[in-house]
């Protein structure tokens, strides 16, 4: 109990920190996965091809070589004063993306075929196929399997607590290396992380009951 | 739906559209490539000092040291995990409520937990010393329950009649369990298993953290022990290193896909005779 009140300070900055990491990043998740779905699915080749390249090479890089290049690689490349934080945020919203992709790409295939037939047939073109016919039917599909792509999302978030971002595995590593008992410490972080993960599948069951409709 | 439903066969106007969105994309790819290459050349990431360093058999025993650290802490937390999740979900699907629930418990505490604060708690408070168990065991832990829920889906879905013929044939019950139900729900769920395994592959980088000299690890510590022309050698060590960590993950990735075609292709399983159609009755008679 001690090691919480005596440094609950610390403790609600990690947590807060955590949170934010994770909003961000799920939001460069999603953009950028459901772009990139859209190029896998484009009538252009070379779209198609960045598409497949993209997740291939996402989705078979450990995560934390991801943290690696975007501390060490990227500030050599690109714009050398970016903050630990947005290159953390960068670095796990890209690798989720790869996973976002995937999700909505079998989504995409789920929507009946003669939904798109139709939509062409209506002479709607491939964007304003996929954008009003075929993305928003395969949103219901996609919400169980996203839902636990962001709940992995928020446990990898961890990993930038290692690369000096404010968060709650940063405050664990604060504190052991503080000399404080291991096993309080990793329950404390553990019921925070338990708290936010109960609050993003109890959003998602929320987000499944209102877009139910019945087939 | 394939993806080819979504647009019409493109014709002469949307053939020269896709060439132009073809030259654009590239060109503006290429570009960044080159504005990255040129950035790191630039900084003198990409002289050839930097990286005649993997010429040093040093080096190079390092990076094999590194690959067979990676492999010696996946070896034991596949293995780990494995026999973890088969306990675990033996125990989930027993018949007492005390042992069901504590398995119950043990798999939804540490699958919402992340990996790196387990493992982190395990090397600080119990083997501070002992960086490659705690690596494994953290692994073990967090990917047993995963692969005992990838098991009792496989379990479930086993027809209910295998189950029933085994115990009206006298199996007691670990036998209808371990030669019954357990061979045929790996066999359904091989893909997931090994795609779980490729995960646990790419999470022994979390040793990262923890000092345990695996690949990352080793990557850092050449980087930031060899100094070439005053600059630290950063950019071809992660390259080189991260090149041999995907090529890894891609061929037990691979091995998934493979092993996933296989299985569609073999049928093995008895077909049962189909049943003959009910012999006509006159009705009329």
């Amino acid at each position: 109990m001690n090691v919480l009140l005596d440094n609950f300070s610390d403790f609600r900055a990690g947590f807060i920190g955590t949170l934010s990491i994770t909003a961000i990043s799920t939001v460069i998740a999603l953009v950028l996965g459901v772009i990139i779905a859209g190029f896998r699915v484009s009538p252009v080749p070379p779209l198609r091809f960045f598409g497949t390249a993209w997740v291939t090479l996402l989705r078979n890089t450990p995560l934390t070589l991801l943290f690696l290049v975007a501390t060490f690689v990227v500030p050599l490349v690109f714009f050398p004063g970016m903050s630990a934080y947005v290159l953390a945020s960068l670095a796990l919203g890209l690798y989720t993306s790869s996973f976002v992709c995937e999700a909505i790409r079998s989504g995409i295939s789920t929507v009946p075929l003669g939904q798109a037939e139709a939509a062409r047939s209506l002479g709607m073109s491939f964007s304003q196929t996929l954008r009003l016919i075929v993305l928003p039917q395969a949103t219901r599909t996609v919400i169980p399997p996203l839902s636990s792509i962001i709940i992995a999302l928020t446990k990898n978030s961890a990993i930038a607590g290692a690369f000096s971002v404010t968060e709650l595995f940063g405050w664990q590593k604060a504190l052991s290396d503080q000399g404080y008992a291991i096993v309080p410490i990793f329950l404390w972080v553990a019921l925070g992380y338990l708290v936010i993960t109960f609050a993003i599948s109890g959003v998602f069951r929320l987000l499944e009951r209102r877009l139910e409709v019945a087939r | 739906m394939s993806a080819s439903v979504l647009y019409d066969a493109p014709g002469p106007k949307a053939v020269v559209r896709n060439r132009i969105y073809t030259v654009v994309g590239s060109v503006a790819v290429v570009a960044l490539i080159v504005f990255a290459v040129l950035r790191l050349k630039d900084k003198g990431q990409l002289e050839s000092a930097m990286w005649d360093i993997f010429n040093y058999s040093g080096i190079r025993q390092n990076i094999v040291d590194a690959i067979v650290a990676t492999l010696k802490a996946f070896g034991l937390a596949a293995v780990g995990s494995l026999v973890l999740g088969v306990v675990l979900v033996v125990g989930r699907l027993s018949d007492h409520r005390p042992v069901r629930w504590v398995a119950a418990t043990f798999i939804e505490l540490f699958r919402s937990i992340p990996l790196l604060i387990t493992i982190y708690a395990i090397w600080v408070g119990f083997l501070p010393n002992d960086s490659m168990w705690a690596l494994a065991i953290g692994l073990s832990v967090y990917n047993g329950c995963v692969q005992a829920e990838v098991l009792r889906a496989g379990i479930n879905s086993v027809p209910a009649g295998q189950r029933e013929a085994a115990y009206a044939l006298g199996l007691s019950k670990t036998q209808v369990m371990m030669s019954v139900l357990m061979p045929q729900a790996v066999r359904a769920m091989l893909p997931t298993i090994i795609s779980q395994l490729v995960v646990t592959l790419k999470d022994t980088s979390l040793g990262y953290i923890i000092l345990y000299p695996e690949l990352l690890q080793t990557a850092r510590l050449i980087a930031s022990n060899t100094q070439v022309n005053g600059d630290y050698p950063y950019v071809p060590t992660i390259i080189v290193i991260g090149t041999i960590y995907v090529s890894m993950c891609l061929l037990l990735a691979g091995l998934a896909t493979w092993i996933e075609k296989r299985g569609r292709r073999a049928k093995t399983g008895i077909d049962v005779a189909p049943a003959a159609p009910p012999a006509p009755t006159d009705l009329s008679a």
